[in-house]
């Protein structure tokens, strides 16, 4: 049994499907990336995951327990599913501080020192210690992205879902985010990461999935994936990102 | 991104070829600022002409105020010095005009030798100084007018509106009724402050679970809205004491006028806050259910604390009308300072308390006017740069 098993999951807006019958299992500790050109669906999926879109078929399961339908508690389920934006999404009334700790505050109920203590370590862990007070117009924006992971990572997911979070930086500022989603890879966080960087995705993806057509088109390891697809439709969007020298 | 990148690329316009962004045309093309001037002198004279006459004008109502006040035993050794200096002041309105003839007369000098740029810069300042001349004169003459409404017909406006002795001595009863209206409105705009946003919550409420509470909340919006706040008043304050229900039969006048202005204004109010919170892009609301906190939380701690700040200046500028307002209640008998001041006003035959009154009002309204402006500039200044 997969930690995450998403099977025939149908979404539409209006009368356009976006998500078709969509299958995809992510095992414990498990990277998996989500390929695919724009509008595929890719953030309506991750969207979906955690519940800020109902979806109008199929089912999802995190660890065999049904997480989608009539009955789920979703504010539960949400403090378990991580999910960082493209658009970081900070509070821009709050500082980076109270960003970090509301939600283990207000949901967890933990105490504002026990809370403010575990932010301040974990704004340490990626030298973001000395922006706690600043308010997020005041940080660039890697280092806005690189927040909007801690604020999701003070919840303790048990699985993180990164919809192109570096879509929106410079690209000298890429590196600085994409260095804490290798540490938490490396640490064995279970992660779903819809991305267009794909050296990244090579680096470290468990699995590739590349999306087409509301459906998983074609899935397997990186190598597999970016470096001989069976499909024809894999290969034609390889090619345009290569020519759009982005691999 | 790849795929849809190139298609709004300009050379893609020009290069289907029906429309020419930049093209021939602009060679054939010749400037027309070099034409020669047009004389400004006529201009120049006008402009002195209708100066020296409102000069005269000025002095004239002056002396008219000078003979007001001699015959109300005012005329001073102060007050005919301060009307004579204003009479000499009025002078300077011709200095502007005196400056467009001399101007015109170098324009001219300038044509004759032929240099054309000296005479257009020379013309173009001497009729900006004649409209400048003609520009205060026309707004010395409103003033003037003003000024002679209230001493024509043996100072009959000044003595109906401004009776010195009567305002003197009703000023601080006056004074202390106004604390009526201010306790009212103080009052009142606490209870708006609550009672819209509790408003503008249920009209927003979720899903389908949240519908009756929708509609009852639009409903109460739209009743109120429509209302005349006069007969909200007049309902409420005649109303609910013939109504023998405890505890709202004995409530004071005050009250229920605090109540009827609460629930007229509150109307407004949470329709400022449904804007204020609704201009919250959505990405906020996702951001805050996705950290687990509830759809209560997320208005109360992320979406409600920004929608707050857009709405500062809607809000004071509904806090104002409200002010206002309170001189609405004096249909239900409460004696606040209009009422008061129409008691001694028919006591006297004479409507300057009632003066007293709408002055009042205006002391305290236009800082908090001043306030709101300075605080819409803020926003822009803010905006323009780019803020959040
Ligand atoms: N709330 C919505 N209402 C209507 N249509 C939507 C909505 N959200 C997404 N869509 C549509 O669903 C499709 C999939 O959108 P989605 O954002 O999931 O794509 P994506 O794969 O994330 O693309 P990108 O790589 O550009 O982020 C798009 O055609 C989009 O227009
Ligand atoms: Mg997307």
């Amino acid at each position: 049994m997969a930690f995450l098993e998403i099977s025939g999951v149908k979404k539409h807006f209006g009368p356009h499907p976006v998500l078709a019958g969509l299958n995809l299992n992510v095992d414990e500790h498990q990277v998996v990336c989500l390929i695919g050109p724009s509008g595929c669906g890719k953030s309506t999926l991750l969207r979906c995951i955690n519940g800020l879109e109902e979806i109008d078929g199929g089912e999802i399961r995190v660890h065999g327990d049904r997480i989608t339908g009539p009955g789920v508690n979703v504010d539960a389920l949400r403090r378990d599913i991580g999910i960082v934006f493209q658009s970081f999404n900070l509070f821009p009334h709050m500082t980076i501080l109270e960003n970090v700790v509301l939600a283990p505050v207000r949901v967890l109920g933990q105490s504002r020192l026990e809370a403010q203590d575990r932010a301040m370590a974990l704004l340490k862990r990626i030298g973001l210690e000395h922006k706690a007070k600043e308010y997020p117009d005041r940080l660039s924006g890697g280092q806005q992205q690189r927040a909007a992971i801690i604020r999701a990572l003070s919840m303790d997911p048990q699985v993180l879902l990164l919809d192109e979070i570096t879509s929106a930086l410079d690209p000298e500022l890429v590196s600085e985010v994409l260095n804490i989603v290798r540490d938490l890879a490396a640490d064995g966080m279970t992660m779903l990461l819809a991305t267009h960087e794909m050296g990244f995705a090579r680096e470290v993806a468990s699995k590739i999935c590349f999306l087409c057509d509301g459906v998983v088109h074609e899935e397997g390891p990186p190598q597999e994936i970016l470096g001989d697809p069976k499909k024809e439709r894999t290969r034609g969007f390889l090619r345009r990102i290569i020519e759009a020298k982005r691999l | 991104m790849t795929t849809s990148g190139d298609k709004t690329h300009p050379s893609a316009i020009g290069a289907s070829g029906d429309v020419a962004l930049h093209g021939a045309v602009a060679l054939t093309r010749t400037f027309h600022a070099g034409t020669p001037p047009r004389n400004p002198l006529p201009l120049g004279l006008v402009a002195l002409l209708v100066t020296g006459l409102v000069v005269v004008a000025s002095w004239a109502t002056l002396y008219e105020v000078g003979m007001a006040l001699e015959a109300v035993q005012a005329a001073t050794p102060l007050a005919e010095a301060v009307l004579a200096a204003l009479g000499l002041s009025a002078v300077a309105l011709m200095v502007p005009a005196a400056r467009a003839v001399r101007l015109a007369r170098a324009a001219i000098t300038a044509q004759a030798v032929n240099d054309l740029i000296q005479a257009r810069v020379k013309g173009a300042e001497s009729r900006n100084s004649s409209l400048v001349a003609m520009g205060f004169a026309g707004a010395l003459v409103v003033v003037l007018l003003t000024v002679l409404l209230f001493v024509v017909n043996n100072l009959a406006v000044s003595r109906v509106f401004f009776y010195i002795p009567l305002i003197s001595s009703s000023f601080w009863l006056m004074v202390k009724a106004f604390w009526i209206n201010i306790y009212i409105f103080m009052v009142a705009e606490i209870l708006v402050l609550i009672w819209g946003l509790v408003i503008a919550i249920a009209r927003m409420a979720p899903g389908s679970a949240g519908r009756p509470v929708r509609m009852l909340a639009t409903f109460y919006v739209d009743i109120f809205r429509s209302l005349p706040g006069i007969i909200t008043i007049y309902l409420i304050g005649f109303g609910l004491p013939l109504t023998h229900l405890p505890v709202l039969k004995d409530l004071s006048q005050e009250s229920l006028a605090i109540i009827a202005l609460t629930l007229t204004n509150g109307a407004y109010t949470a329709e400022i806050y449904r804007a204020g919170i609704e201009s919250i892009h959505w990405s906020q609301t996702a951001a805050a259910r996705s950290l687990g906190l509830s759809y209560m939380q997320t208005l109360r701690y992320v979406v409600v604390p920004q929608g707050v700040r857009n709405i500062i200046p809607p809000m004071l500028n509904s806090f104002i009308s409200l002010q206002k307002d309170t001189a609405l209640v004096n249909v239900i008998g409460t004696i606040d300072a209009f009422n008061q001041s129409i008691i001694v006003a028919s006591n006297n035959f004479n409507l300057s308390p009632v003066t007293t009154v709408a002055l009042l009002f205006i002391a305290i309204t236009i800082p908090q006017t001043r306030l709101v402006d300075r605080m819409i500039a803020r926003d822009r200044r803010r905006m323009r740069i780019g803020g959040s």
